[in-house]
């Protein structure tokens, strides 16, 4: 049974990285605007966006 | 050519003093709505509904972000907004940026006018989302150790299980919950009791529960039941923010409308400006061109046009001379007048507006919604029944821990959340589907509103007609005279002579002498020597040959050679897309329709004929529409309200559900629940359907969540809920519910959009010259 007890934490700490990964961008506006990020991808971006 | 060019510059010269006023106003609500941070840089948040796909964010943020003082463009397709920063420093920036938007071939107005709930409620709608999120985290994990002890972990496994799930559900509960826990607390301490009290009795008592009985090492533990119960309620909640867009007050904007003051005459004829409510009752002030007066006032001295369409809602511009009384809100278009005071400011006919507006949007503010009905009902039974468990089991067994264990089970099963996702999951369905359609939909609420409607009003310029005129007979006989009136159509920039303009061959040469407008009359000119005229009728038959039959002279438009026969242009306003196919189907659901317009009886009889309604009303000022709405209320009638111009804006405000189309003015765009931006009236029975099919769905939804709590219930108070049972009862009924919802998204969808130019090409209402 030790095996759990390194799994447990292996577990816990991966939603953790998960969850810390989605507040971040979620802050940082990234589903801000979901329809127009897939058209920026088709965009050649020459331009300098600040 | 020389002696055309004054009458042409006067021509311009109107059409450009209509689009700077028009432009300056505009500039104004834009300047309400910049906000400036610490370093003097101005952020601006346009809505722009025109924005489709990925060319046209390329075209906005290139095209805007080249130019001077402008920081950063960012588009935002899914909120088809454009997001400008920039020096609030460089003079005339908004105007640059205006200018550059409109080049682009887009229209921009500013998503909020200077309040600042949207920004409250988008950072609300984020921390809901973080917590929505760490509740997520924390099911997902207390379940999988939650699984493996059901299916039979033991002793220190189970022990150590327990321990790490209470390590992660306190702290996920405490924050996550905070939402109910305010919300709970807000409510007891005014001595009420909402949905969330019980909520957060039961995740307080489960959670106390728990933890004694895993420091114990004994019993149900409910950890798992807990912060299930937070992420599915949480789920709900979001939806309901995301609804919630903020209802902006029409009021606000509408008191800016009005100009802040006037130029007062003193009495050695000095004009100086004075603010609005330093005017008093006779005083005299000046009005100049292209100007809005700031009082109801009477004119003393000047002749000319004024633009009353914030009044009436008419576009025609009307004659003003002396005598003629006007309000505030009026723009003057051709001459400079000076005008008596009548009433000071506060009692001014805007004013006026906005008071009935505040008093009809409170009055509608008394109907509860159905969820909030329910909510009422639910926690006095759930808090009763859990208390009667306790009891009951005391009185049994008399082992406190035993009925303690009970009643908590109670309090948990019975936890509305099902409830919680019946309405929002329905409602955020159908905005999208609406959406998809072209409507806005402001709340929630407003879709329960809908579907309760059961008598419709239409207004009917700019509502049921697009307010246009066109041309639909013309008896203009010879080539030379069809030269003559498109001419003089063109040197004038009033709606009927641009229909005249739009319907006649451009003139292959130019040769009219000595144009002149006559206001609220029409144009004359002289070619090679010989007077024409083309205008109202009465005017024209004075230089005409024989004086035309009385009925023709009433009646609208006419063009004649001085000497020559009369030639009567007949005029019509065009019906919107769809408008006869809506007022149709409204007819056939068995809805009574109802037209009230400001306009005159003539032209009002003729558009409710073609359209067939019955039931009309002319000459309805903003109080004669609410007085009647109030009387259809009174009766028991839900009415709908369609309508744009400004003076619909109180019976928008008041009727129990509005649609306002989205060419009508800000304040009747804001005062109503629902705006369709295209331009067919389909719109309208679109959005009754999907309001009855949504009704249905609701309904259906609070029955299942409520057969739910009938089946749980009995088996709690029993004693027989497990930790196992309680998890599988309480998301098996959600994901029934949201299931049942998506059944809306898979309906038909709008069918019906592209059959409505065959309305627009058969008007028929006459419409006359004079304003």
């Amino acid at each position: 049974m030790n095996v759990i007890l390194l799994l447990l934490p292996i577990a816990l700490m991966l939603g953790f990285a998960g969850l810390v990964a989605f507040v971040w961008s979620l802050r940082s506006g990234q589903f801000d605007d979901l329809d127009g990020a897939a058209w920026r991808v088709l965009d050649d971006d020459t331009q300098d966006r600040e | 050519m020389s002696c055309c060019a004054p009458a042409l510059d006067a021509r311009s010269g109107s059409q450009d003093l209509l689009a700077d006023a028009a432009r300056a106003q505009r500039l104004t609500e834009w300047l309400h709505a910049v906000r400036q941070d610490n370093e003097g840089i101005g952020r601006l948040v346009l809505s722009v509904p025109e924005m489709h796909c990925g060319a046209c964010i390329a075209a906005l943020e290139g095209g805007l972000s080249s130019l001077e003082g402008i920081h950063t463009v960012r588009a935002n397709l899914t909120l088809r907004r454009l997001i400008v920063t920039f020096d609030n420093d460089e003079p005339d920036i908004l105007d640059t940026i205006e200018r550059a938007v409109q080049r682009l071939g887009y229209d921009a107005s500013p998503v909020d006018l200077g309040d600042l709930d949207a920004e409250r409620d988008r950072q609300e709608a984020r921390k809901l989302l973080i917590a929505l999120a760490v509740a997520g985290f924390a099911t997902a994990n207390i379940m999988l150790l939650s699984v493996s002890v059901w299916s039979g972990a033991a002793d220190s496994t189970q022990h150590l299980f327990h321990f790490i799930s209470l390590l992660i559900a306190v702290p996920a509960v405490a924050f996550s919950g905070r939402p109910f826990f305010m919300s709970a607390l807000t409510a007891v301490r005014a001595g009420r009791v909402n949905m969330d009290v019980p909520i957060a009795l039961a995740l307080i008592l489960s959670l106390g529960m728990s933890i004694a009985r895993t420091i114990v090492g004994e019993g149900h533990i409910y950890f798992d039941a807990a912060v299930m119960l937070t992420f599915f309620l949480l789920i709900g909640r979001y939806l309901d923010q995301r609804m919630r867009e903020r209802a902006r007050s029409a009021v606000i904007s509408l008191t800016r409308m009005a100009p802040k003051g006037a130029r007062l005459v003193s009495e050695n004829g000095q004009a100086e400006w004075v603010p609005a409510d330093e005017l008093r009752p006779g005083h005299i002030v000046r009005l100049t061109t292209g100007e809005r007066l700031a009082v109801d006032a009477v004119v003393l001295s000047g002749e000319g046009t004024v633009d009353r369409s914030l009044v009436t809602g008419e576009a025609e511009p009307v004659a003003a001379a002396p005598g003629t009384r006007l309000e505030a809100g009026v723009l003057a278009l051709s001459t400079p007048f000076d005008l008596r005071v009548e009433k000071a400011a506060n009692e001014s006919f805007l004013s006026e507006i906005a008071t009935m507006m505040e008093a009809a949007e409170q009055g509608r503010g008394e109907t509860a919604s159905l969820t909030d009905r329910l909510a009422g009902l639910y926690a006095p039974v759930v808090h009763a029944l859990a208390a009667l468990t306790f009891v009951g089991w005391m009185l049994w067994s008399t082992d406190i821990w035993m009925s303690l264990d009970t009643a908590v089970a109670v309090l948990i099963v019975t936890c509305p959340c099902a409830l919680g996702l019946a309405v929002p999951v329905v409602h955020v369905i159908a905005a999208a589907r609406l959406f998809e359609s072209g409507i806005l939909m402001r709340n929630g609420d407003a879709l329960e509103r809908l579907a309760e409607a059961d008598h419709v009003v239409f207004d009917k310029t700019g509502t049921l007609t697009t307010g246009r005129p066109r041309v639909v007979e013309c008896a203009l006989a010879t080539t030379r005279e069809r030269y003559a009136a498109s001419e003089l159509a063109q040197h004038s920039s009033h709606p009927a002579a641009l229909a005249v303009a739009d319907y006649l061959p451009d003139p292959a040469t130019p040769s009219a002498e000595a144009i002149r407008e006559e206001p609220a009359a029409g144009i004359e000119a002289r070619f090679d020597g010989r007077l024409a005229r083309l205008g109202r009728a009465d005017w024209v038959a004075e230089i005409a040959d024989r004086p035309a039959d009385a009925a023709a002279l009433r009646s609208g438009l006419a063009f004649a050679f001085e000497g020559d026969p009369l030639r009567p242009i007949e005029l019509a306003e065009s019906l919107r897309p769809q408008a006869v196919r809506t007022v149709e189907a409204i007819g056939d659901r068995g809805l009574p329709v109802e037209l009230l317009s400001g306009d005159g009886p003539r032209a009002v009889s003729a558009i409710a004929e073609r359209l067939g309604i019955a039931d009309r009303r002319a000459e309805c000022r903003p109080a004669d529409k609410l007085a009647r709405l109030d009387a259809l209320r009174e009766n028991g009638a839900h009415v709908l309200m369609v309508g744009d111009g400004l003076n619909d804006a109180p019976s928008l405000a008041g009727a129990h559900v509005s649609f306002a189309p989205g060419s009508a003015c800000d304040v009747g765009r804001l005062a109503a629940d629902f705006v369709f931006t295209r331009q067919d009236l389909g719109a309208v029975d679109n959005a009754l359907t999907l309001a009855h099919q949504a009704r249905r769905l609701v309904r259906q939804n609070l029955t299942l969540a409520i057969c739910y709590n009938v089946l749980a219930v009995p088996l709690a108070m029993a004693g027989l809920v497990t930790p196992l049972i309680a998890a599988l009862l309480m998301s098996g009924s959600s994901i029934l519910v949201v299931g049942n919802a998506l059944r809306l998204s898979s309906g038909e969808r709008g069918s019906a959009s592209h059959q409505g130019l065959n309305d627009a090409a058969n008007p028929t209402a006459q419409q006359g010259f004079a304003g």
